[in-house]
């Protein structure tokens, strides 16, 4: 049975990394890991900083040829913690059949990426940029591996560093034929004092790629399948606690717990700890705690702002919004041109106002933490599932009033994250009831938790306007986004690879005082449905093929329009649908990447229950590190979102959310899923691009564009749920 | 209170409270934590085990039900089964959570039905929920262990 192990604190560990089991660890300096990033700077340095003899560890060559790849990145799915380790493997000349990866310590200095080079490192996991980000910064510390094994034989052998070469894990030396595997030389090789800066030049050319691009089946998938795979949820410690929390049903209020004496009296519980936003109970098995929170008798304050917010009447609100000239809470994102004067002068306008619901992440893995604080007092360890490692391990500290150094963070698998896993709140739960008992706690969010106390993606209206010349040019686009969320509700609103001369894009916040948060794509999700399904408006008023009227906005773009006439190719757009359906296609550029999708749907009207049957989708990301899991998260995305777009909505009464578990927020099951995903994905050499939220962007569009194909009306608000489309259907 | 019941094939005493459930019975007490909590009430399929051969959601099962009974769970199977194999090869798992409970919903079917059509299959596997939408591979690793019989 499996145990769950601690490993000592951080800076012991580190030390016997260094000196540990007679194989060799590379050490690389964190300026040297990151060449085109810049030194770190004195005011940068944190009292919190590991001091400057700290060194960086991404790989350990043992004795016997196995090698350990760090992993700095959130695992939940996506599959980085196999594409960073490809990286690196790939330029040491790794065999990749010894290759091993564990989760990097949570040291952000030593392992955190740069954005843009600029600032302190960040461990963080989101918008899908780790591989692109480590990228360049995980090839270069994996050559600079391989440089420091070919000097030491070198050095043993007595022959120039140029005349040797590398098989995978071997040192060859041609001209004597000898050659020498990498674990015989972790038994002598010494780290030099110094390491040459790798240029990009050194670096391997896409040809010579041996891992990269290639099929590489992930380290992490068959612990995914014998139930050996760690989970924070899964974390069993010798004397363990549960706590469960009853939080505020309407976010801000507080709690006035009534029956305190009696819930301290009931079986099993232990403590009783109120909280700001709640009330937690620990008891001494999970059947207990939450026994405990269903007994329990809470008032809530009135009076928090969310109080006043119904979802139902919130669009009346956004359209008002919408028309306003001025709007105190106005982002411009793009003003280009003069959108407005250009709109006065059209020969045809346009104008649609499109709507999205609130969607939960659902991630399934509820959220959870396992916090042990240490019977002094003085130093701690958490278990978690987190896309924000270093953020939760300061909050975890700031909580305890440790030092960061005196919290001991072990990173565990997410069952999924889709965003809502880059927020701590959680993991300073467990840590705030940890503090009372002193006893390793496992804090468990139920479903209804989870639902509940969700964060979610925000609701918001569109209002688009375009204009045409007499040319059936588009002339003029504006982008009016009103919503909740503010910074959540702009990302994918621009239109880099459309040509439009004219262009006002901005986003109108509202404050109700409820919980949003970044969800798969964030706003490209609503926003790429409205501006996908808009242009389809536009090209049936102008009698024109969607794939045509793309590809004419494209002309700027060319890597854009081949991922649009591919996919068309694939789905071979133009043929007709078989009787009863029809296609409908989207294009999205996502962190990177760029995806047309085509979907071909059938409906029963009786119903209105829409059906997706085949889905086919193109996708050029640049250099694809690990093709079989972009495959992967393609179908994945389309999935994902086919189940957001026909089915998902969190509405709010009263500030209180109304949908608690599976039974009334659904997600689309098996036998709702496409009988087919075809995946394209585009021979590139440039730089890779993030996978990971891709194809989720298309989906809505493709969606909304089959539907006015088959029946000549339009789906203007997500979900599409079969209420919805009957009621288009009648109207 | 103490239950004893087999589980993978052991005989086993276990002491806990009278509202004992079988899934944190499985996980918290035995430490057997490839069973999962997803919902809580038989809505998701993470928690599927095995209960005298039959796919059951742990999470709906007072551990009074389970005594002298076997329960058979993710860890039972061993890592060579058919099927587990088959979802390695098809690389199913995106974040994992899903999917020992979609291994021992499938492993129960190809025990009744050594050839179900695919209508079987998707009936059968409806209730198992996977929010990385990975059906596809699921329904690929099953019906490839189907073709290999
Ligand atoms: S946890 Fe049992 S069915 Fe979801
Ligand atoms: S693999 Fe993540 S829920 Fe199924």
């Amino acid at each position: 049975m499996k145990k769950s192990t601690q490993s000592p604190s951080p800076s012991m560990s580190r030390r016997k990394f260094l000196i540990g089991a007679g194989g060799l660890t590379f050490l690389v300096t964190a300026a040297s890991v990151f060449p085109g990033f810049s030194v770190k700077e004195e005011e940068d340095a944190s009292p919190h900083a590991p001091p400057s003899y700290q060194v960086n560890a991404w790989v350990h060559l043992a004795p016997d040829g196995s090698i350990t790849i760090m992993n700095p990145a959130a695992e939940m799915g996506q599959g980085s913690m196999t594409a960073l380790a490809v990286l690196i493997a790939e330029e040491l000349d790794a065999d990749w059949s010894k290759v091993r990866i564990e989760h990097s310590p949570v040291e952000p200095d030593i392992y955190g990426l740069k954005f843009r080079g600029r600032g302190r490192g960040r461990m963080i996991t989101v918008g899908s940029f780790t591989v692109s980000g480590y990228f360049d910064a995980l090839r270069k510390a994996g050559a600079q591996a391989r440089y420091v094994l070919l000097s030491n034989v070198a050095e043993k052998w007595q022959v120039p560093l140029s005349e040797l070469r590398t098989e995978p894990s071997l040192v060859v030396h041609p001209k004597s034929g000898r050659s020498i595997s990498y674990g015989e030389v972790a038994t002598f090789a010494k780290a030099p004092a110094t390491l040459p800066e790798i240029g990009e030049e050194q670096l391997k050319q896409p040809a010579q790629f041996r891992l990269i691009g290639t099929y590489m089946p992930r380290f992490d998938i068959p612990a995914k399948t014998d139930g050996s795979g760690q989970f924070a949820m899964d974390v069993v410690l010798p004397g363990m606690v549960y706590a469960v929390i009853n939080r505020s049903p309407v976010h801000g209020a507080k709690p006035e717990l009534r029956n305190e004496t009696e819930l301290k009296a009931a079986e099993g519980v232990l403590e009783v700890v109120k909280l700001e936003h709640g009330v937690g109970v620990i008891a001494d098995s999970v059947e207990a705690a939450l026994a405990a929170k269903k007994q329990m008798q809470i008032e809530w304050s009135k009076g928090a702002k969310a109080y006043e917010y119904d979802s139902e009447s919130a669009p009346q609100t956004y359209r008002a919004i919408a028309v306003q000239e001025h709007y105190a809470g106005t982002s411009v994102l793009v003003s280009q041109g003069d959108a407005q004067a250009a709109l006065a002068k059209a020969q045809r306008r346009f104008e649609a106002d499109y709507l999205n619901d609130f969607v939960y992440h659902a991630q399934m893995e509820p959220l959870n933490a396992v916090v042990s604080v240490a019977a002094d007092g003085r130093s701690a360890e958490v278990w978690a599932g987190t896309q924000a490692s270093a953020g939760a391990r300061s909050a975890v500290a700031e909580v305890l009033g440790l030092e960061v150094s005196q919290v001991h963070f072990h990173p565990c698998y997410l069952g999924g994250g889709f965003g809502r896993r880059s927020m701590s709140d959680y993991i300073e739960e467990a840590a705030h009831l940890a503090k009372h008992i002193r006893r390793p706690l496992k804090l468990l969010w139920t479903r209804e938790d989870d639902v509940q106390y969700g964060a979610f993606r925000p609701m918001s209206l569109q209002r688009m306007q375009a204009g045409v010349d007499a040319e059936g040019k588009l002339t003029t686009w504006s982008h009016c986004i009103v919503g909740t969320g503010n910074r959540l509700l702009g990302s994918g609103a621009r239109n880099p690879y459309y040509d439009i001369p004219n262009q006002q894009i901005e986003v109108r916040n509202v404050e109700h005082g409820i919980r949003t948060k970044h969800w798969r794509a964030v706003g490209h999700g609503p926003n790429k449905f409205a501006i996908e399904a808009f242009l389809d408006e536009i090209a049936t008023a102008l009698q024109e093929d969607p794939v045509q009227l793309r590809l004419r906005l494209m002309k700027n773009a060319p890597r854009a329009a081949a991922v649009l006439k591919a996919a068309a190719e694939m789905a071979q757009w133009g043929r007709a649908a078989p009787a009863g359906r029809a296609r409908g296609l989207a294009f999205a550029e996502r962190s990177g990447a760029l995806v047309a999708g085509i979907c071909e749907i059938s409906l029963k009207a009786d119903t209105g229950k829409i059906r997706v049957h085949h889905f086919w989708a193109a996708v050029d990301a640049g250099i694809v590190v690990q093709p079989e899991n972009t495959l992967a998260q393609m179908e994945g995305g389309i999935v994902h979102g086919i189940s957001s777009v026909l089915h998902e909505r969190i509405t709010f009464s009263k500030g209180q959310v109304q949908q608690s578990n599976f039974h009334n927020y659904s997600l689309l099951r098996m036998a709702d899923t496409p009988e087919s995903i075809a995946v394209h994905i585009m021979p590139s050499s440039e730089k890779p691009a993030g996978i990971g939220e891709a194809s989720l962007p298309v989906v809505g569009g493709a969606i909304a564009n089959a539907f006015a194909a088959l029946t000549g009306k339009r789906l203007r608000h997500l979900p599409f749920t079969p209420e919805r489309v009957q009621q288009v259907l009648e109207g | 209170m103490k239950y004893s019941f087999n589980v993978n094939g052991q005989n086993l005493e276990v002491d806990a409270p009278e509202n004992a459930n079988l899934l944190w019975t499985l996980r918290e007490r035995l430490q057997l934590t490839g069973t999962k909590y997803g919902c809580g009430a038989a809505l998701c399929g993470a928690c599927t085990v095995h209960l005298d051969g039959t796919p059951v959601r742990a999470c709906m099962i007072p551990l009074s039900m389970v005594a002298g009974r076997s329960v058979r769970t993710i860890e039972g199977l061993g890592g060579e089964h058919p099927l587990q194999k088959a979802w390695i090869e098809a690389q199913v798992p995106q974040c994992g959570y899903c999917q020992s409970g979609q291994i021992m919903q499938a492993v129960a079917l190809l025990e009744q039905n050594p050839s179900p059509s695919r209508e079987q299959i998707l009936a059968h596997m409806n209730g198992n929920l996977c929010r990385c939408g990975t059906y596809n591979r699921i329904l690929k690793a099953i019906e490839s262990v189907i073709q290999q019989r």
